[in-house]
């Protein structure tokens, strides 16, 4: 008992917190510019723009095929060979954007696709432009239905922040594996404490993300 | 990088059987494991559905990189375990949790009537499910499940943080032994894509077809 109020003590707590935080701020930096490169890949994959629209696509499917860890790597490591140097943050930041743009873009692509086709068809008869069509009929629709999708994918993010431990980002993995590593009665209480920060964490999101769902619906 | 391939062609090709053993092993336990789980949603039953439930959430909400520490450090002090079989368990149970969720929506996507239907031909709730709606369910989960299995193969490469053997371990191994961080990294890449592209496209074939009414 006595061990595990010192391995919680206000110090270690404070260290993961800010652990967290640094989880947070990369996790949401790369959700919002996923988000934005992911829906224009794969707006650009859905209009089908002969081969430009073809690599994007083989790209995509590249990517996504990767492991995350490979990416991350690579741009922590690989990268400066060729010139391009980022601090620790910066290539985390860069490797998820990367790889979520492509999931994100497949996404996007699928819940287009998945708008019944006489919507598209109407709205081109009904006089509007291909970049009318997708930006007042096709994207508010395929939103909403990609909202349950978008959220597990966004959750996956968050998970994956963990993976760039490797590249001692100071995230809270990180941190609770500094802190059990100087003190090794503090292993239990800290995996404890990671299971439940990022449960609580990631909990949260999927919660919301179904709340906005159910709103949409309604 | 032909040059570099070819000289260490032994460790690529080791850690290309290990990543291929470690996602075929997580494979059939998280199948199994994620099969019972999804079961225990949907048996009639109060405590099976709430205690399948916490399972499911807790695991789908920690990071794969959490749970396979815990086993390489916490039970490992415990049983004697390697890298090699923490990293699997922990990509079994993570890949269970994800399992169980396809197959429950697989199995609520069965008509209700063909459950009702057996129950009144006086097959027991076991045998309808057994027979009755499981093989519909598994049907119909097949394109969801293999993008589990995708997305398991890339997810293996967290072996490489618990020393164990598979091909994203090798390229560290080997970017540190030759200073050479940019060619390892790329082989594996290549090798990876081996293994995800053509699974990929067989899914999205798959899918259409089962969209349009084939299967």
């Amino acid at each position: 008992m006595q061990e595990l109020i010192q391995a919680y003590s206000w110090i270690n707590l404070r260290f993961l917190l800010m652990g967290l935080w640094v989880t947070i701020e990369v996790s949401v930096i790369s959700i919002g510019l996923s988000f934005v490169i992911g829906s224009l890949l794969g707006i650009i994959r859905y209009m089908k723009l002969g081969w430009f629209s073809k690599i994007v696509g083989f790209i995509v499917d590249v990517i996504r095929n990767l492991p995350l860890l490979l990416i991350i790597f690579f741009t922590y490591f690989g990268l400066p060979k060729i010139g391009i140097h980022m601090g620790v943050m910066m290539s985390t930041t860069v490797a998820m954007t990367i790889f979520e743009s492509a999931m994100i873009a497949e996404i996007v692509r699928s819940g287009i696709l998945a708008v019944p086709k006489g919507q598209l068809e109407g709205a081109l008869s009904n006089g509007l432009t291909m970049p009318e069509t997708l930006w007042h009929i096709l994207l508010p629709q395929a939103y909403k239905k990609m909202i349950p999708p978008l959220v597990s994918q966004f959750v996956s993010l968050i998970k994956d922040t963990s993976l760039a431990t490797i590249i001692m980002l100071p995230e809270v993995t990180f941190r609770a594996q500094t802190i059990y590593a100087q003190k090794p009665q503090a292993i239990i209480p800290m995996f404890i404490m990671l299971a439940l920060l990022y449960f609580v964490l990631n909990f949260t999101v999927s919660q919301l993300g179904s709340y906005f769902d159910r709103r949409m619906e309604a | 990088m032909w040059t570099l391939f070819q000289s260490h062609a032994n460790e690529f090709i080791s850690g290309f059987g290990w990543t291929i053993l470690s996602s075929i092993i997580a494979l059939a336990g998280s199948l199994v494991l994620g099969t019972v789980f999804a079961l225990m949603e949907v048996v009639p039953n109060r405590l099976t559905n709430i205690i399948a439930k916490i399972y499911i959430e807790i695991v789908r909400n920690i990071p794969l990189l959490v749970i396979t520490m815990f086993f390489y450090v916490v039970v490992a002090r415990v049983w004697h375990l390697n890298g090699f079989a923490a990293g699997t368990i922990g990509l079994t149970l993570y890949t269970s949790a994800f399992i169980a969720e396809t197959v429950r929506a697989g199995i609520n996507s069965v008509d209700k009537g063909q459950l009702e239907g057996a129950l009144s031909n006086g097959l027991s709730w076991w045998e309808s499910m057994r027979y009755v709606v499981l093989p519909q369910a598994f049907r119909l989960v097949i394109p969801p499940l293999g993008n589990q299995f995708i997305s398991l193969i890339k997810n293996s490469s967290i072996l490489a943080f618990v020393a164990g053997m598979d091909l994203m371990y090798q390229a560290n191994m080997l970017s540190q032994a030759t200073f050479d961080t940019f060619g390892p990294y790329i082989i594996v890449g290549i090798l990876y894509l081996i293994l995800t592209m053509p699974l990929s496209y067989y899914m999205q074939y798959l899918e259409k077809h089962l969209a349009q009414g084939g299967a």
